[in-house]
Formats: C-alpha cells, sequence, structure tokens
C-alpha cells in the first residue's frame, strides 16, 4: 500500500454560516461555500475537473450527485455523491485527494451539504434508526447515552462526577464558538448550567447535545506539485483514514461501549500514513466529533490524546483549551456549530486549514505556532470513523 | 381421556384506581381499581403472554392447533390465532382458528378445543383468549371493564383437569353489543338485561349441566361465575342452592375488572390455582345465551410446573395516576403527535424476517458457537457463511450492560423510552426497549425479560416486536 503523504494540497475552503438557515435551500448554501473556495483558491466552475459530495439526507436522500450539478452549473463532469452518515464530508474530501493522487485530475472539488431544517427535523434528534423494527426507537442521543451510562461504570465516576466530566467539555466548546461568528451558537454557557440542563437522553442532558442546522463547507484539492501556482500557503494532506465496524454496536456481543474500533483503526491509518508517533505530542490542533460531550471524551481516549480513563484529567487540567496542550473544537465543535452531517467534516477541515494558515476568522481564536492539525468525524449508530491529517508544510 | 393439561393467564402491570375515572367525571366510583393493557398492548399481546405462562414445562413444538378468543382482534379480517401461533413458535402444522363477536366466545373456543382433540383432530390444542374492551368515558363499563388473557392446554397427556359435561344455551337477545363502527360498546337498559339475559341464561345454564351430569349444588368444590357488579353472581349462586362464601370464586372484579371474553377463563385459571385433586368445579359464561363447563380435577394438578398465573400477575402491578393518560393508552383521547417515525415498515421485509422480528430467533454458528440476534448469515465472529442454527431467546432472561432513559424518542402519550443494551448467558445481546417499568429505577446489571409488543403504526398494519421489561415474577 502506497503512502499518500503530501501528495495531495488544498488551495481553497469555504464555509457558510451556519445555523437555522430558514434563508437558503440547500443549493443556496453550497453556492456560499463552494463560491468562498473558488475565491480563497481563484479558480472557477470552470476548473473543476471532478466533484465529490457529502449528503446524507437532505433535503432527501438518494438524488445521487444531482443536486450539486443542478445548483452549481458543474456539467460533464463526474459527481460523486456519497451517504456515509455523520462522516460523508471526510470521505468526499479523501476520495477526492485520493482520485488526484492517482492522477485522474489536477483539480476536484469536495462539497458537504445538508438541508436538515427542511425535512421538519426539530433542534435535536437527527439519526433515527435504520431497520424500522429493530431500531424503531433509536435516536443519536439514545445511542450515545449508551456510551455515557457506560462510561460512568466502567471508570467508576459517580452520575455527578460524570456529569461534570463531559458538561466541561461543552463549557469549553461554548467558550470557543463564541468567537466563532459562522457558529449556529455563539453563547458561553456555565458548568452549572450545563449540569442542570433538562435531560434528553440520561445521563445526557440539552448541553451535551449538537443541534441540528443546515450548513455547507467545500475545498478545492490539487496535485501537491501544483498547488504554490494557486497559492503561496497551501495546505498539505498528511494522512488519512476511514473504518467502519460491523453490525450496530447496539447487537454486537461483548462489545465493550466505551471504546470503538472505527476510530482506533481510521486513526491508527492516519497516524501511520502521516508519520505521527505521538498524536498527544505531534498534532497542534484537532477538530474532533462531538456530537455529544461523551463523544468528545472517548474520542480523546481512542485517538491516543489521553490514556483509556485518564481523559478526566486532561478534561480538569485544561489540556484541551484553546490555551492548552492540544487545543481541541477550537471553533466551538458542532456543539456551537450544529450538525448538517454531510457538511460537518469539510467544515471541521476548514478550521484546521484556516489554523494552519495563521487565519482562523477571529484572532482570538487562533493557535499559535501550528505545523500538523486533525479532523475528525465519526458517525451512524455509531459505527464509522474518518480522519484527515493536514499540515502547512511538504515533509 | 381429554382435558385441561396447562393453564396460563395474564394481567396487564397497570392498574387504575376507579376514583380516578370516578373523580374525572365527578360521579360515583365502583371502588377498587381496574387492569389497564399499556399502549403498546393489544389482545394479540396479552394472548402472547398467557401462552407463553401456559406453554412453562410444556414441549411447543407437539402444539398441533391454536384457538384464540376474543371479542377485539386488532385486524377485522385477518387471523390472530396464526399471529399469536408464530409468536409462540409453534410448529407450521397447525390447526389455527379465531372465536370472536360474543363474551361466550372464550368458552366456545375451549369446548371446541376438547372436541377437536376428543375427535381425534389435534393431540395438544392451546386455547388463548384475551380482552381489552373499550367503554365510553363516564360509563359505569369504563370502570368495570378490565384487560387480560388466559391460556389452557388441551389434551391426553398428563390430565389436570377433565371436562365432564357440557351445557349450551342460546338466546339472542340485545344486551351488550357494538355495531360494525363502534368503538365502544353499547349496553341495553339494565334491568332488562340483568334479569332477562344473565340471570335467566345463566340459572338455565347451571340447571341444565347438574342436571346432565346427576350433581347436587353441593358437589360443586367451586363455582366459577363472570358477573356484571359485586352482587349479581351471588344472588344467583343463592337462588341455584350454592353457598357463594364457601363456593363462589372470586370474580376479580375489584381487583382486575370484567375482562369480557377472557374473564371465565381467566376466573377458572385463578379456581385452578387453588384447586385440589378430587375437586369439582363448574364454570359458566354470559353473552347472547350461556355455556356451562364441569372439570373434575385429578392427581396431575400437583405435578405441574408453577405458571405465574393469575395469583403472580396479580401481585405485581403499577399505578397509573393519569385518567388522560388512561384515555390515550387505547387512543381515545389524541395527544400532539410525536415527530413522525422516519424509517417504513415493509410487508414483505416484515414476512421475511419473522423469524427474528416474531419468533425472536437468532442465530448461533456451528463453526465457532456465536450467539448473535437477529439472525445473521455470516457469522460476526468468523465470518462463516450460512453456516448457523435458529435459536429462540424469548424465553431467556437478560442482563443489562448499558441503557438510556430516551425523552426525545418517544411518543407524546408515552414520551419516555428506555432503551437498552442486555446480555443473554450464550453470549446473544439484545437491544430492546423497556416497557412496564420505572425509568428511574433501570440499573446496570437489572435483569429484564422479552416481553412482545405492538411497537407502532405503519404502512398501514399493526408492527409487532419485542421489548423488555423488569422481570415480572415476584412483583416489581
Amino acid at each position: 500500500m502506497r503512502s499518500l503523504k503530501d501528495e495531495v494540497a488544498i488551495i481553497g475552503m469555504g464555509c457558510s454560516k451556519f445555523g437555522e438557515r430558514w434563508d437558503a435551500g440547500a443549493g443556496d448554501l453550497a453556492i456560499e461555500s463552494a463560491y468562498e473556495a473558488y475565491e480563497d483558491a481563484g479558480v472557477g466552475p470552470e476548473d473543476i475537473q471532478a466533484c465529490w459530495v457529502g449528503q446524507m439526507y437532505a433535503p432527501v436522500g438518494g438524488l445521487g450527485g444531482s443536486t450539486i450539478a443542478d445548483t452549481l452549473k458543474l456539467t460533464n463532469i463526474p459527481i460523486i455523491r456519497n451517504e456515509n452518515w455523520c462522516i460523508a464530508g471526510h470521505v468526499a474530501l479523501i476520495e477526492a485527494a485520493i482520485a488526484v493522487a492517482a492522477g485522474l485530475y489536477d483539480t476536484v472539488m469536495a462539497i458537504g451539504v445538508e438541508k436538515l431544517k427542511d425535512t421538519g427535523y426539530p433542534g435535536l434528534g437527527t439519526g433515527r434508526g435504520m431497520s424500522p423494527v429493530y431500531e424503531a426507537r433509536r435516536t443519536a442521543p439514545g445511542s450515545f447515552a449508551l456510551i455515557a451510562r457506560r462510561y460512568f461504570e466502567e471508570y467508576g465516576l459517580s452520575m455527578e462526577e460524570g456529569k461534570e466530566t463531559i458538561g466541561k467539555i461543552e463549557v469549553k466548546n461554548h467558550r470557543n464558538g463564541s468567537m466563532s461568528p459562522k457558529a449556529h451558537f455563539q453563547n458561553v454557557v456555565t458548568l452549572e448550567q450545563v449540569i442542570n440542563a433538562p435531560i434528553i437522553a440520561y445521563p445526557l442532558g440539552l448541553f451535551d447535545c449538537c443541534g441540528n442546522s443546515d450548513g455547507s463547507a467545500c475545498a478545492i484539492i490539487t496535485r501537491a506539485d501544483m498547488a504554490k501556482s494557486f497559492r503561496r500557503d497551501p495546505i498539505y494532506i498528511k494522512g488519512f483514514g476511514i473504518a467502519m465496524d460491523a453490525i450496530l454496536p447496539h447487537m454486537r456481543p461483548d462489545f465493550g461501549w466505551t471504546s470503538f474500533e472505527a476510530l482506533k483503526t481510521s486513526s491508527r491509518k492516519a497516524y501511520e500514513m502521516a508519520g505521527i508517533k505521538n498524536p498527544r505530542e505531534e498534532i497542534d490542533v484537532a477538530e474532533v466529533h462531538d456530537c455529544f460531550s461523551i463523544t468528545e471524551l472517548i474520542i480523546y481516549e481512542d485517538l491516543g490524546f489521553s490514556k483509556h480513563g485518564k481523559a478526566k484529567e486532561d478534561i480538569d487540567s485544561g489540556f484541551f483549551h484553546l490555551e492548552g496542550g492540544l487545543p481541541v473544537n477550537p471553533d466551538g465543535g458542532l456543539k456551537c456549530f450544529g450538525h448538517p452531517v454531510g457538511a460537518s467534516g469539510l467544515r471541521m477541515t476548514y478550521e484546521i486549514y484556516k489554523q494552519l494558515q495563521g487565519k482562523a476568522d477571529l484572532p482570538e481564536r487562533q493557535i499559535k505556532d501550528v505545523h500538523r492539525g486533525l479532523s475528525h468525524t465519526f458517525g451512524g449508530p455509531p459505527q464509522i470513523s474518518a480522519l484527515a491529517i493536514l499540515g502547512n508544510e511538504k515533509g | 381421556m381429554v382435558g385441561i393439561t396447562s393453564f396460563g393467564a395474564y394481567i396487564p402491570i397497570y392498574r387504575l384506581s376507579r376514583d380516578i375515572i370516578a373523580n374525572s367525571w365527578d360521579r360515583g366510583s365502583l371502588k377498587g381499581e381496574r387492569s389497564v393493557a399499556n399502549n403498546d398492548e393489544d389482545s394479540v399481546t396479552m394472548a402472547v403472554e398467557a401462552g407463553s405462562d401456559c406453554l412453562k414445562g410444556l414441549d411447543s413444538k407437539k402444539v398441533d392447533g391454536l384457538f384464540f378468543a376474543t371479542s377485539n382482534a386488532p385486524y377485522k379480517e385477518k387471523l390472530s390465532a396464526g399471529l399469536i401461533a408464530t409468536v409462540l413458535d409453534l410448529p407450521e402444522e397447525l390447526i389455527t382458528s379465531d372465536y370472536a363477536n360474543s363474551l361466550r366466545a372464550g368458552t366456545a373456543a375451549l369446548r371446541g378445543a376438547v372436541d377437536t382433540v376428543k375427535a381425534g383432530s389435534a393431540s395438544s390444542l392451546l386455547v388463548t383468549a384475551a380482552d381489552c374492551r373499550l367503554a365510553y368515558p363516564r360509563s359505569d363499563q369504563e370502570q368495570w371493564f378490565g384487560d387480560g388473557s388466559a391460556a389452557f392446554s388441551i389434551g391426553t397427556d398428563k390430565v389436570i383437569a377433565t371436562i365432564e359435561t357440557s351445557s349450551s344455551i342460546n338466546k339472542d337477545i340485545m344486551d351488550v353489543w357494538r355495531n360494525e363502527d363502534d368503538q365502544y360498546v353499547k349496553v341495553g337498559e339494565s334491568r332488562f338485561i340483568l334479569n332477562e339475559g344473565y340471570m335467566a341464561s345463566m340459572k338455565e345454564v347451571i340447571s341444565s349441566i347438574l342436571q346432565k351430569s346427576g350433581k347436587k349444588a353441593s358437589d360443586i368444590t367451586k363455582l366459577v361465575l363472570p358477573s356484571p357488579d359485586y352482587r349479581t353472581h351471588t344472588t344467583l349462586a343463592k337462588m341455584l342452592g350454592f353457598d357463594p362464601n364457601a363456593q363462589l370464586q372470586d370474580t376479580l372484579l375489584g381487583s382486575v375488572g370484567h375482562c369480557g371474553v377472557a374473564h371465565p377463563l381467566m376466573l377458572l385459571v385463578a379456581a385452578l390455582e387453588s384447586s385440589n385433586p378430587g375437586d369439582t368445579i363448574l364454570m359458566a359464561s354470559y353473552g347472547d345465551g350461556a355455556e356451562a363447563l364441569l372439570f373434575h380435577v385429578t392427581e396431575e394438578i400437583t405435578k405441574i410446573k408453577p405458571q405465574r398465573g393469575i395469583k403472580k400477575y396479580l401481585q405485581s402491578k403499577m399505578m397509573l395516576t393519569s385518567y388522560e393518560k388512561f384515555l390515550s393508552f387505547r387512543g381515545q383521547l389524541e395527544p400532539v403527535p410525536a415527530e413522525p417515525f422516519r424509517t417504513f415498515p415493509s410487508a414483505s421485509a416484515y414476512w421475511r424476517e419473522q423469524n427474528s422480528i416474531l419468533r425472536c430467533h437468532g442465530s448461533r454458528c456451528k463453526k465457532c458457537g456465536r450467539s448473535i440476534f437477529p439472525v445473521q448469515r455470516i457469522c460476526f465472529n468468523c465470518r462463516s457463511k450460512d453456516e448457523y442454527e435458529e435459536i429462540r431467546y424469548a424465553e431467556e432472561v437478560g442482563n443489562i450492560f448499558t441503557f438510556s432513559i430516551d425523552r426525545l424518542a418517544g411518543r407524546s402519550d408515552d414520551p419516555v423510552v428506555v432503551q437498552t443494551v442486555f446480555d443473554i448467558d450464550d453470549g446473544a445481546r439484545f437491544y430492546l426497549s423497556m416497557t412496564d417499568c420505572y425509568p428511574e429505577t433501570v440499573n446496570i446489571g437489572q435483569q429484564v425479560e422479552f416481553t412482545f409488543r405492538r411497537i407502532y403504526e405503519g404502512a398501514g398494519f399493526h408492527n409487532y416486536f419485542w421489548k423488555c421489561r423488569p422481570l415480572r415474577d415476584g412483583g416489581i
């Protein structure tokens, strides 16, 4: 197997305003992110030779690439849509990178878009079961709460300790989100507010859950050796990984519910390609899938940022704060952006791309001395995980 | 010798104090409490419960017939007995029939089963009866009615009660009825239906069976009579020379209510639970005439495996505290709709997967022994293809591995969904909603059992599947 480290670069990115975008359809959101990306890269639609789309439901599934072709008027090129749950944006990015590395195209687009607010989904609860019988009442909060309940049990955290530990993650993300003009929620919250919020799926409360919102993000990708002809600060793809577990975790015999093979395998693959031995030390900034507070906690552990069962220590010490050893979700994460499913992976990648260029939208949020960044999504029941590791120089 | 070889019963966990109903309408209370089928229960699911209670200790593969009696089948056209038999995992070669439309349907099914076995058409027949009748809000019946079920196995092997004599009286009378489109039971003028209906028919049928069998009232150990109220059966018993205190079986009216078609059969179960060898039981049921059966209890009654029956299901209960919730359980009051389902059932998929969905089968790999639910063609563990045997899990007990209490997933009339992940001893893992529980008491390690429920309406048919509940044996 060949490593694709430094073979492909991102030369332009765009990200729409996220939120309840009653003013914009899926097409408007795609236009918002794509035209920012064109401008950033200094290209136009005529330069795009192929396009990969991450779009899960919205407005509906089963429409193929037509939604993007019709909107962006990208004609007579391959447009490939994937509906790989919450990681669809990452899959679009990674598949686009692979095609460029294979030498098939010079300049391609990866775009994620989701218009949840046209589907009647309420503020919370995207992700119903796949089977009308076996999973008739499955929701995302209900499923991820299964992780929290088990994690507290496994590591001997009382309900108070557990709620406080995951609550601190949300206090951090909201603080970051308050400095994020494109975020859906830009409010600061206190630990007390988080802990006392109404319960959505015990033990997860309102602030432990990300909301449903609309949004789109887009990347223009080219060969690494051509990248500097577009801009002086292209961002290189260092490594990536995708992995999917077999069988709904709920029915998987012996499954422990505190750690996911897909998280471990996908990150190991990405680290190997990027040549990263110790992610805790070598990653300077990360955007990870905080669909629920507990998810961010187990990701710390499965991605190797913290030891298993020890995330609490790093959370308590502020290790993942903007000023900490490894800032996580500096833009506020899914918690503040909401989770327009297919768009999230590219939205996270947009933040890493901007951080690595030193161009975070507000200077208060810019992390100093960053060279390696990671973006990550985790999705499905949950079952599937994807990562991309980016860097601002080759090597 | 043909007779009852086993019995079982079921009473839903919810009870509603009649005072709550009475207070809601500012009217008199009939005192005591009634059973209420949960919003995921109906006649079919309750028949499954009683049937499964009855089948404990029997070989279900030897059952060759199932009759079901109810006045409230979930389908106007479609065999309920067939669905119940599938859920109980009975063999496909099976005699099946639904008995319906009259309060006498339960005893008719019982007698039909006896005759079928006597005629040699079947050797082991399961009779199930269940009802959850709807009464007009504010009516007496709303307070009187209860929901429940009973089941009997009829056969020739190890008979615990032989059926000595039977008698049947036909009388056409407008006493209780429902027209084609009626949701609620209509009831005639009370003096008329008591005197010319219940009293007249029951007197005639009991006199008839005593005469046929050559027995006197004093020869009867227990007289089993469903009653339209607290008193009438006592008057009837006295009139026929019985001693109500010594001979009358409790009617369950104060604790459960009148369970329609299932009621006489539930009372018979209660009578058998406290019977001794040599006892003679006279059961009569009323409805468009009357029917009576005379049983002789044998030595075998001392050897049967314990069922939950009426005794245990009566003890384990949860009090429903709101009249509105009671109305919403049967759809009499329509609360604001919950978020719609986004994945719709398919009749063909439901049919194709019925071994998992209805029979509760998982698969066990013949190569590596890994068990899993639902049935998987490729082993999760060793990936061997199509090399598995199917295992039924419905009678197993599980231990909760993790759970959540979801306030987002439920219906508006049942807003809290307890999602559980639990393990069976052989390693199979289940993900099911928990029903009949106090969510705040659920915990990791808690034991749960399977219960068959109606999970929702979709694609134009009722969707049934399994849930779990805290063990009801011994009460909650």
